[in-house]
């Protein structure tokens, strides 16, 4: 229950602990790593960070009805980078693509054993596919399954504490700190090694279901996911890549929930409003339906645009067993999309399922943004490991690769601290400076009792974003003019980021959640502004560069904010080919 | 839209240290009303219709109601929790029952 707001410093209390591995976010990819740390060093210290609870928080928190990444008996994993980066356009990391298919498969068959339903062939010992590399699973429990095992194994669980920045020395990460926002205490957690995992973030732009009362947080994406994994890497000084690839795809319209249960499952072909079925004719040149992400993205806008939106999945091909099973998968997943269609009255056999875009997330499991590692896991920040959504260069890991990413980071992290040899102290300087800036607007409530709600300012901060920095209602669209003007009035915003007021903990927490959203979007605008072309269209469509432009642009676009001076530098970093072949093509 | 709460049923989770949807939402939403003693979602733009808290009441005092905006009324989507498998009842706005059993766990 909700402890009071501190009306000063000294009432703080100050929670100090030591560990030797600390994790930041325990979603999927957080728990695998804790667990691959104790199954490596069953005597090594385990500390999670955790928001929320560890038993459903995150992306898993409703349930999942596939994972999406799965080789197969046959399939290789040559033929999983192949696919993977032709569905980003060419360019990933194929390096950290590698590493990941070497171990992809682990953390499902350990789900499976754990106890979680996954479907069979009916006539085999193979797991039932749902396209190429997605397997369907009964996932509904998934997440309180994993954190059974997470305790199970004695790791030490910090749930309802919000991190809000590492701890360092020098560059080195040596921890983090956060506060309780159940017990109003500052957690200060000292760490020989830190792996974040804290998801991607949604809520930079305004959704397009915002003018419902009830309905600000109806995103595909988990709201509580803020991007302050991110956030607390750019206050750093970690190296950031390719945020400009963002997130935007093909959404059920106006519920905002996954359409691949739907259409990959059920090969149910896209259609316009005249009937026609959009990609196998209109798009054939670019892949028809195996079209990369993007185009796919972009089709329902395009469509509108032409003036031959709505669009739609048809679903009027569906026989009833069929569409029971995909109301079983949705229940699995996303619950209240079956309370949507009743809600509708929807007999989809005769009405066929509307699609539409969605706000546009920063989302490194899907797409390429995030943290810039090597193979290890390891940021340019000694110390940190990063995995999961969090994690930039290989997109299309999903739940697998997420996970798989988090056993990796934890390898990565135990390597580190058994190479350790300089002791570090926790500067108390840091802590004080921290302490005063989480708890700033409890106490500006406190004496002036008036300012900014953080409410205000995050949908300020939306709307400018979506307006000006390519969002839904602009059809993801964008230009150099509507971006700068975004950095100014952003830069503004940051500014008056001193008057935000918190009159309980759960608004210190939306404070501190628009805050990182804040040092997210300005970054996310630096790389739409490098980025002078249009690679993928949809996820990124600059009007003032229509094509691609390979002479300049086939690079990563990097950056990196100076802690000193806050100036965000950006950069190329060059693509390296590891598997052979055509990089546009599966 | 959050949940409704059925002020008859919810007895505010006497025996828990904490609410026990008020221990597992992920955005933080739900807790007492200290003078009611009965649960409410503190900030009701902010649910994800996760359905996370309904699916953990023991009271069966919570029920998720779409924004009117976005779906009509009066459909209802319930469910009920076994050990190994959960059982979903959902009545559309015609009144039309589907039933659906579905397996959470391996035994
Ligand atoms: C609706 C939906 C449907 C999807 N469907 C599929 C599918 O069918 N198949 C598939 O393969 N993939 C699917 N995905 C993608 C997949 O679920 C994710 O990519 C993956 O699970 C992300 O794992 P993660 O560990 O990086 O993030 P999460 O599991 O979201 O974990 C992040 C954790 O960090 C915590 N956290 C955040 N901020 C802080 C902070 N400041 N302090 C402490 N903790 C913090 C969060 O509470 C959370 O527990 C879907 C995703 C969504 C949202
Ligand atoms: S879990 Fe149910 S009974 Fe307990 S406080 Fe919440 S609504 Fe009331
Ligand atoms: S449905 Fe989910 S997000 Fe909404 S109040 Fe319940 S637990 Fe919280």
């Amino acid at each position: 229950m909700a402890t009071k707001l501190p009306t000063s410093l000294a009432e703080v209390q100050e929670v100090m602990l030591e560990t030797d591995l600390l994790v930041i976010g325990a979603g999927n990819s957080g728990c695998f790593a804790a667990i691959e740390a104790k199954k490596l060093n069953p005597n090594l210290k385990v500390t999670l960070m955790e928001k929320a609870h560890i038993d459903r928080s995150g992306c898993l928190a409703a349930g999942m009805d596939a994972i999406n990444t799965y080789l197969k008996k046959g399939r290789t994993i040559e033929e999983f980078v192949r696919w993977s980066r032709s569905q980003a356009g060419g360019l990933i990391r194929e390096d950290l693509a590698v590493s990941l298919a070497e171990i992809l498969n682990q953390p499902t068959e350990q789900w499976e054993e754990w106890g979680l339903p996954i479907d069979y062939e009916e006539d085999g010992d193979e797991y039932h596919t749902r396209g190429k590399w997605d397997i369907t699973i009964k996932g509904s429990e998934m997440k309180v399954i994993l954190a059974e095992k997470v305790r199970e194994h004695g790791c030490e669980i910090l749930n309802r504490v919000v991190a809000t920045n590492y701890l360092t020395d020098g560059n080195r990460v040596i921890g983090a700190v956060g506060f309780g926002v159940r017990d109003g205490k500052l957690y200060v957690v000292k760490a020989k090694a830190t792996v974040v995992s804290t998801g991607g973030a949604a809520g930079i732009y305004k959704p397009y279901q915002a003018d419902g009362v009830d309905s600000h947080h109806y995103l595909w994406y988990c709201p509580f996911n803020v991007g302050t994994g991110y956030a607390i890497g750019i206050r750093a000084g970690a190296e950031m890549t390719t945020f400009e690839m963002r997130w935007c795809a093909t959404r059920t319209k106006d519920f905002n929930g996954p359409i691949d249960t739907i259409s990959v499952g059920y090969k149910t072909p896209m259609i316009n409003a005249k009937g026609e079925k959009v990609l196998e004719e209109r798009y054939a040149h670019l892949g028809g339906d195996a079209a990369p992400r993007f185009i796919r993205a972009n089709v329902p806008m395009e469509e509108w645009q032409a003036g031959r939106g709505p669009c739609y999945v048809d679903t009027r091909g569906m026989t009833p067993e069929q569409i029971r099973d995909m109301k079983i998968d949705y229940l699995n997943e996303r619950p209240s999309f079956v309370l949507f269609l009743a809600a509708r009255g929807q007999d989809i056999r005769q009405e066929p399922i509307e699609i539409y875009g969605n706000d546009p997330y920063i989302v490194g499991g899907h797409t390429a943004s995030g943290y810039w590692v090597d193979r290890k896991r390891a940021t340019t920040l000694p110390g940190l490991f990063a995995s999961g959504d969090v994690a930039g260069g290989t997109p299309n890991k999903f739940v697998g690769g997420c996970a798989a990413e988090g056993m990796l980071a934890a390898r990565g992290a135990l390597e580190y601290i058994n190479r350790l040899n300089s002791p570090t102290k926790v500067n108390s300087e840091q802590v004080a400076v921290e302490k005063a800036r989480i708890f700033a607007p409890a106490l500006r409530q406190t004496s002036e009792g008036d300012g900014l709600i953080p409410k205000e300012v995050e949908e300020r901060m939306q709307r400018l974003m979506d307006e000006y920095a390519g969002g839904i209602h602009q059809f993801f669209r964008m230009n150099k003019e509507g971006l700068e003007y975004a950095l100014k009035h952003l830069r503004l915003l940051k500014d008056q980021t001193k008057y935000l007021i918190a009159r309980d903990l759960h608004e210190l927490m939306e404070a501190h959640e628009v805050v990182d959203r804040l040092d997210v979007a300005e970054v996310l605008i630096h790389h739409l502004l490098y980025r002078e072309e249009t690679r993928w269209p949809g996820w990124q469509t600059r009007t003032d560069f229509p094509s691609r432009n390979d002479e300049k642009f086939d690079c990563f676009v990097n950056s990196r904010r100076n802690p000193e001076t806050g100036e965000i530098e950006v950069f190329s970093r060059p693509y390296e080919q590891v598997v052979p072949g055509d990089r546009y093509r599966p | 839209m959050p949940p409704r709460v059925n002020k008859e049923k919810c007895d505010g989770c006497k025996a828990e240290h904490e609410p026990l949807c008020e221990q597992i939402c992920p955005g933080d939403l739900m807790t007492l009303n200290p003078e009611t003693r009965k649960a409410y979602c503190r900030s009701t733009r902010d649910c994800w219709d996760c359905m996370s808290c309904v699916k953990i009441c023991p009271q069966g005092a919570l029920e998720t109601k779409l924004p009117y905006q976005l779906g009509y009324y009066p459909a209802k989507l319930i469910p009920l929790m076994g050990t190994n498998k959960i059982t979903w009842t959902c009545i559309d706005i015609n009144g039309k029952v589907e039933r659906f059993v579905i397996k959470t766990r391996n035994d």
